[in-house]
Formats: structure tokens, C-alpha cells, sequence
């Protein structure tokens, strides 16, 4: 499906948001949450960047499967480093071990389940606790009320993943055109509750 | 009767400003234009002059546009005999070959004379330019051997560094280092070009690096000059004092071009290699937007 003018609007102002968010949004923090944060965005920007050049193809690419486990996994990162000081290091080494995990067993040709198992436990976990944190965090208010944002975005990632892991497993939810004429509208829509949720939460 | 002859004029006049405009290969030299205001953003002069700014942009425009003009005419008989090029308004008879000449000329002595009458330096730096893409590279070296572009990449790094030394009034080891950047840049463009055309370049008789060294050589030089690229602006950038918002900035795209530098190595295809032409100059423009917004 060939990629319109006004999708790559919307991928390019997700980019330029994306950039904004890793060269100024996320100053101030601690390392570990910048180099988490780094990643995400990062992975984002590249991403949108390659979607506008090379249009929709470039979903195809069996690597989409493990580069868009970063965003979710290293978001999450920052998020518990920075809300959660207990659980630092055993979320650090799942997020880790994770996309050890995902990246062998997309690897390596299985005719088992293991793939779709592990990818489910990964975006799963990585999922709800970005959809989560943020939302108790502003409920107890121990954040600010606009800090749920960054929820919201987490819940429009796993739309956004569900949507292309079933089209990639060949059991789409949504016909294929929809999904990818519904993708830059949501990509950007996700990075926008991102920065908004982190710049004034 | 009067008013047809005149109006067909008008629209003869407006063709033929479509076909000059053609001739100075507007994203190219825009490209090329905007390295040369980054160069002079960075060096954060201490009394900032927007008459300077123009200046700098006319006569760095008129200077690359001309020499653009200059090297069409003079490869007018290659671009004939290549598909890619033969479309060309030098190539298609559209334009008179001595009309191309004259505009050629016309710009560069505009663009070189602007320069120099600015300022001395700079203008010398922006002749060089000049001298090396005209003379050394399209008339002396294009045709005779593959390692020509190293040449005509030295004149393309030549507006970021006479940029930097209009805002300084020197030649320092940023300036330098910026001007690496844009030369290791330039191969990820012209080699990519050469793998695309490779039929074209053989048909005129141009030697490139795929037809003298093979297609492996050719990949493994775009990764390497990606990567140096990418490096050379990433210490430009801390040279120039960005913050390290700016500079994480910088170094996610540099993984970006490293990613595809990566790939066209080890899984090379055409897509590949068209992916990695165009986010290189992605890439180089962003360079230049991050190195302006962080000096102003």
C-alpha cells in the first residue's frame, strides 16, 4: 500500500516530537532513565524516518519484530527506574533478558510456540507497565494529573503492537490497509501523550 | 496580435528561468547552501550581522549554483549517453550549449566576486571549491579515474568550512572536522549513485568504484565513510559546545546511518542501498538543522 502525502506529515511530526523528547524532554533526569528514554525515542525517530523514505515495505522486514520490542522494553525501563527504586535491577535484567529472548528466538527458525510466547510476556509486561505506572502514580498523586498521559501513549503502543503482530502472524484483526492507513495517525498520537504526559506530568 | 506575441514571450521567459533553475540543481545546492550557513551559525560569531548572513547565502548560492551550471555543460556529451541524465535541458538540446557556458560563468564570477569582495578568505576558500569541483574534478579527473569523487567530495566539504571561517576569521580543527564530516558524507551519495547507474557510468565510459574495484568494495567504502561521517559530526558537535541533549540527538541519528551502513554490508540490496542514499542526506540535514538551533 503505497504511503500518502499526509502520513508522512504525520510521521514526520512524530519524528520531530520524538527528537524534541531525546534532545531536550528528558533533561534532567538520572542516566539510566536517559539512556532508556534515548533508546525509545531514538528507535522511533529512526523508525519514522525509514517508514517515510521506504513507505509501508518496510514492516515486512522480519527485524520490525525485534526493534519495535525496544520501545516498549526501554520505556518501561525508565519508567520503574525512575517510580519504582525496588524493582530497578530485577526490571532491568527482564527487560534485558527479554530482548535476548526476542531476538533469538526470531532468530532461530522454531516450529514450536516459544516466538509468540515470548513476545507475548514481553510486550505484555513492558505493555501494561507503561499503561499502569503512569495512571496509579497520578491517581495516588504522587505525580502530576497529566502525568497519565504517558498511560495513555502506553495503551496506544499496545494497540499499535497488537495490530502488528497479528497482521505479521497472518491472523490480522484489521484488514492490512486499515492497519497501516491507521498507523502513522496512531504512531503520532502515542508520541504525542509520550511528551505531552512527560513534559507536563 | 501584440498581446499574443507577448504573452507567448512571457511564457518563453518563464521556461527558460524553469530550465536555468534546472541547470543549478536546486536540492543539491540547497543541500550544499545550508551546510555553509551551519558552518557560519557554529562558529557563534560574537556580533551577529543578518547583512553578513545574506551575503553569505547569495554569494555561497551563485558560487555553487555556478559551478553546477559549469560541470552540466562540460559533461553535456556524458549525460547524453546516460538514461538518468540525458534528460537534461544541457543534454536534450533544450538550452544552447554557449548560453550554458555564459550562465555558468556569470554565476560563478557573481558568487566568487561576493565572496572575495566580503571578505579575502572566505573567498579564497569558496574559489577553491569551486576550482576543485570545475577543474580538478569534472574536467581533469571525472573521466580518467574512479578516485575523482574524492576530489569532488574536498569541493562539496568546501562551503561548511568557508561558512566557519567567515564567522571566525580562521581555519580551526572544528571547521576542519565539520568539512570531514561533509567529505566522508559525499561517497554514501556519488557510490550509491554509481551502484544505481553502474550501467549508465559504463555506457559513458566513466570509471566508478563498482566498475574498477566490484560491488563488495564499493559497499564496505560506504560503511566506512558513513561511519567516519557520522563520527566526524558527532565530535564537530562537542567541539562546537552543543549540550548533550543535542548531543544524544546527534548520536541517535549517527546509529541510524550506522544501522544501514551495517546492513548494506552484511545484507546488501537495492533497497537497502536506496535507503541508506536517502537518509544520509536526511541525515546531513538534520546535522546542520541541530548545529544552527544550538548556536542561536
Amino acid at each position: 500500500m503505497k504511503m500518502s502525502p499526509l502520513d508522512r506529515v504525520l510521521l514526520l511530526v512524530m519524528g520531530i516530537l520524538a527528537a524534541y523528547q531525546v534532545a531536550v524532554g528528558i533533561d534532567g533526569f538520572s542516566t539510566v532513565p536517559i539512556i532508556a528514554y534515548t533508546l525509545a525515542f531514538g528507535v522511533l525517530l529512526v523508525a519514522g524516518l525509514l517508514l517515510i523514505i521506504l513507505g509501508f515495505e518496510v514492516l515486512d522486514s522480519p527485524i520490525v519484530v525485534i526493534v519495535s520490542t525496544v520501545i516498549p522494553l526501554s520505556l518501561s525501563t525508565g519508567l520503574v527506574w525512575q517510580h519504582f527504586a525496588s524493582f530497578r535491577i530485577s526490571y532491568l535484567v527482564f527487560a534485558i533478558t527479554s530482548f535476548l529472548a526476542v531476538t533469538v528466538t526470531r532468530s532461530i527458525p522454531m516450529q514450536n510456540k516459544l516466538p509468540v510466547i515470548t513476545i507475548a510476556i514481553t510486550h505484555g509486561i513492558a505493555g501494561m507497565t507503561i499503561f499502569l505506572l503512569p495512571i496509579i502514580l497520578s491517581i495516588q498523586g504522587l505525580t502530576k494529573p497529566l502525568f497519565s498521559l504517558v498511560g495513555a501513549g502506553g495503551a496506544l503502543i499496545g494497540i499499535g503492537g497488537l495490530l502488528l503482530s497479528f497482521l505479521k502472524t497472518g491472523r490480522p484483526i484489521l484488514s492490512r490497509e486499515m492497519i497501516l492507513k491507521i498507523l502513522p495517525r496512531l504512531l503520532l498520537l502515542m508520541t504525542i501523550c509520550f511528551v505531552a504526559g512527560f513534559k507536563y506530568g | 496580435m501584440t498581446a499574443l506575441a507577448t504573452q507567448s514571450e512571457t511564457i518563453n521567459r518563464k521556461s527558460k528561468i524553469a530550465l536555468y533553475w534546472s541547470l543549478t540543481k536546486p536540492l543539491q545546492s540547497g543541500l550544499l547552501l545550508a551546510t555553509g550557513l551551519a558552518g557560519y551559525m557554529s562558529a557563534r560569531c560574537p556580533i551577529f550581522s543578518m547583512g553578513t548572513l545574506l551575503g553569505l547565502a547569495g554569494s555561497l548560492f551563485l558560487a555553487i549554483a555556478g559551478s553546477t551550471v559549469l560541470n552540466m555543460w562540460w559533461d553535456r556529451d556524458i549525460d547524453a549517453k546516460m538514461v538518468r541524465t540525458k534528460k537534461r535541458p544541457t543534454s536534450a538540446g533544450q538550452v544552447a550549449e554557449r548560453e550554458v557556458l555564459r550562465l555558468g560563468l556569470i554565476l560563478s564570477i557573481l558568487g566568487i566576486g561576493w565572496a572575495v569582495a566580503m571578505n579575502a578568505f572566505y573567498g579564497i576558500i569558496v574559489f577553491a571549491g569551486f576550482f576543485f569541483d570545475v577543474v580538478i574534478y569534472s574536467m581533469w579527473l571525472k573521466r580518467r579515474t574512479c578516485w575523482g569523487i574524492v576530489w569532488g567530495g574536498i569541493s562539496g566539504a568546501m562551503p561548511i568550512l568557508a561558512g566557519r571561517a567567515l564567522g571566525l576569521g580562521a581555519v580551526d580543527w572544528i571547521g576542519i572536522t565539520l568539512a570531514l564530516g561533509i567529505l566522508f558524507w559525499i561517497p554514501t551519495h556519488t557510490l550509491t549513485f554509481s551502484m544505481k547507474f553502474a550501467k549508465d557510468y559504463t555506457d559513458a565510459c566513466v570509471p566508478t568504484f563498482p566498475s574498477t574495484y566490484g560491488l563488495g568494495v564499493t559497499r564496505a567504502t560506504i560503511a566506512i565513510s558513513s561511519v567516519l561521517a557520522a563520527l566526524m559530526m558527532v565530535v564537530a558537535g562537542y567541539g562546537i559546545g552543543m549540550t548533550w541533549g543535542f548531543l544524544r540527538l546527534l548520536g541517535v541519528l549517527s546509529a541510524g546511518l550506522l544501522m544501514l551502513a551495517i546492513a548494506i554490508t552484511f545484507n546488501p540490496s537495492e533497497r537497502v542501498n536506496f535507503s541508506l542514499f536517502k537518509y544520509a542526506s536526511l541525515y546531513m540535514l538534520a546535522a546542520m538543522i541541530l548545529v544552527v538551533i544550538e548556536a542561536m
